[in-house]
């Protein structure tokens, strides 16, 4: 009699826990679908330019709502430039802050630093964006870009990079604010990864009268290198699909220009100041196209990270 | 190379000027803070400290008016945004923690999740105008909200997922030992162990979500009035500060920069809060 009372004591409990189990399964299944429905819904909205330009639409540098012609090349162009930039400046200056608070800053120092560069990504891009434009790009207009094409625009080669007016906003100004906006994040991975290497290499490095610099060089990054690349490519992935402070600050202009200092425009950008105001299917497809492209750019760069990033935590597991 | 006194002295000197480069990288990140943080209370700063930014609406060019709309427009949206997407992101990080050990599905979905945390949010708002906005043919705090929920999904979710893992497994065997179901052993024990840590994930979003400007521009819009109208577009703070700010009005600008140190104001509060909150948590 007691042993019956038990068992369907026991029995009685599965719905809950089958209820439970199945309702968090399918809201990990949902988060799985927002992916797959993002690129499905881009897909659709872009079905009209893909129609009607096919490939071309990615190589063609046409722009011209009043003609209805579109072509992608343009703003394809500003934002490989603008991110190319950013992870220029960006990735050195991580891996010195990151060198700086693993290695050098005294402990207490630590994470009041930490916390400092981690507030830079806290600022909204929106702020960026306008301090890019009201304060720091007339004094980049007045004072750094003369400098540059003086010293710089003369060059063969790079000179080409560096000429023409000084006008302040440009593709090198959104791409030194977004290096400023990709620092916290590739400082983050690297931080964590340097943390990674096993006290007894970098101890038996410097017992053999290694100096710092050498440890760093020659046994942190070696031995960390693929979760160095992860953090930068998390870092290309940000500035990739970076948009209000790329907007403020890059022109705005549908043209090719060789010269960082001209103006120009960024798929993220060109969606934010042009989807409210398109008319006609065509322009629409165009511009929802525009954002399928950033999308799978962005997801691939991410999910190379990812994997990089997973493939040094699984030697770590195996190691011990 | 010649001797190696010589050698021992040039690894010295690389050795001391790599770190000094690197102290100059950190002044150099601090720098662009301090720079940034100072122009918002410089230029802010009235702005914060009138009353009509609190109490009027959003003026047209050339007259004198105030943030009310916006803020409300902003918190509503935002809050909506927040309780929308919290338990969705809550009970798939408690299936990645608690049940996907092993499987496809969770391995799948942690990885999508890394993505999503990171996609452009410019996308999302391509995303739910493609879904929502054009079907039914108007803008309104609806579409903004679930933009925002979109982005709060998987930064709960990536929280609750660290920090149910931070809870000892000897607490689930105890549950269990006397004789407590799975699903209450969850909702009893291990949310409770891990509450601080999941509430310092949901504050971070709403950290995240608070700036957002891109998803809105798509799906909130703005309103140059009053509304507490969800089915309507609504005003918000971002897309306000960007439309004054790309204005030529002198008047408007002012505005623009009293907003942007209120939001930067706002996020700041909100992620020293969530650290605060987290190192309590660990």
């Amino acid at each position: 009699m007691e042993a019956v009372q038990d068992s369907r004591r026991i029995r009685s409990a599965p719905w809950q826990e089958t209820a439970f189990e199945w309702l968090t399964r399918g809201f990990a299944f949902l988060v799985f679908c927002i992916l797959a429905a993002i690129l499905v819904s881009l897909v659709i909205g872009g079905q009209a330019t893909l129609a009607k330009y096919g490939f071309s639409f990615i190589w063609s540098s046409e722009w011209n709502p009043v003609t209805q012609e579109f072509g992608a090349l343009v703003p394809i162009f500003g934002t490989l430039v603008t991110s190319a930039v950013a992870l220029l400046i960006g990735v050195p200056v991580s891996f010195g802050i990151a060198l700086f608070l693993t290695e050098i800053s005294p402990a207490w120092l630590k994470r009041p630093l930490g916390t400092a560069i981690e507030l830079l990504a806290a600022i909204p891009s929106i702020i960026y964006g306008m301090w890019g434009l009201f304060v720091f790009a007339p004094i980049f207009q007045a004072h750094v870009q003369p400098a540059l094409v003086r010293s710089l625009g003369g060059l063969p080669g790079i000179g080409a990079l560096f000429e023409g007016p000084p006008i302040g906003i440009g593709m090198l100004t959104a791409g030194l604010i977004l290096s400023i906006m990709v620092i916290p994040f590739i400082t983050a991975v690297m931080r964590d990864v340097f943390e990674l290497v096993p006290p007894m290499l970098k101890e038996s490095a410097y017992g053999l009268g290694a100096t710092t610099w050498e440890v760093v060089w020659h046994v942190v990054l070696p031995y960390t290198k693929v979760g160095v690349i992860g953090g930068i490519m998390l870092g290309l992935g940000r500035a990739l699909g970076e948009t209000m402070a790329v907007t403020f600050v890059i022109g705005n202009a549908h043209q090719l220009a060789a010269s960082l200092m001209a103006p120009g425009n960024s798929i993220a950008s060109a969606l934010a100041n042009e989807f409210t105001e398109a008319v006609g299917e065509v322009y629409f497809s165009a511009l929802i196209e525009l954002g399928l492209i950033l999308f799978l750019i962005t997801t691939l760069v991410l999910a190379l990270s990812k994997v990089l990033l997973l493939s040094l935590a699984g030697r770590e597991g195996r190691r011990t | 190379m010649s001797s190696p006194e010589a050698l021992y002295r040039s690894r010295k000197r690389t050795n001391f000027a790599m770190l000094a480069i690197s102290a100059l990288a950190i002044a150099f990140g601090l720098f662009w803070l301090a720079w940034i943080l100072g122009t918002l209370l410089y230029e802010g700063g009235h702005a914060l400290a009138r009353a009509a930014l609190y109490s009027q609406m959003t003026p047209p060019p050339g007259s004198d008016g105030g943030l009310a709309n916006a803020i409300a427009g902003s918190l509503i949206i935002v809050a909506v945004g927040t309780v929308v997407g919290t338990p969705v992101g809550v009970l798939a990080g408690t299936y990645l923690a608690e049940y996907g050990r092993t499987g496809w599905l969770a391995a799948a979905t942690r990885f999508l999740n890394d993505v999503l945390l990171s996609a452009p949010s410019i996308v999302i708002g391509l995303f739910v105008y493609s879904v929502y906005v054009a079907r039914v043919g108007h803008f309104s705090a609806w579409a903004g909200s679930l933009a925002l929920a979109l982005i709060v999904v998987p930064v709960v979710v990536r929280t609750t997922d660290d920090m149910l893992k931070l809870v000892p497994n000897s607490l689930r065997e105890a549950a269990m030992a006397l004789g407590c179901p799975t699903w209450k052993m969850i909702t009893t024990v291990t949310y409770r162990a891990a509450r601080t840590g999941i509430l310092t994930g949901v504050l971070l979003a709403v950290a995240r979500i608070s700036g957002e400007t891109a998803p809105l521009l798509f799906t909130a819009l703005s309103n140059q009035f009053w509304s507490t109208d969800l089915n309507a577009p609504m005003a918000n703070l971002p897309v306000v500060i960007f439309q004054f700010a790309m204005s030529p009005y002198e008047d408007w600008h002012r505005l623009a920069w009293g907003g942007a140190a209120l939001i930067t104001l706002a996020v700041l509060v909100l992620n020293i809060l969530a650290r605060a909150l987290f190192r309590k948590a660990a």
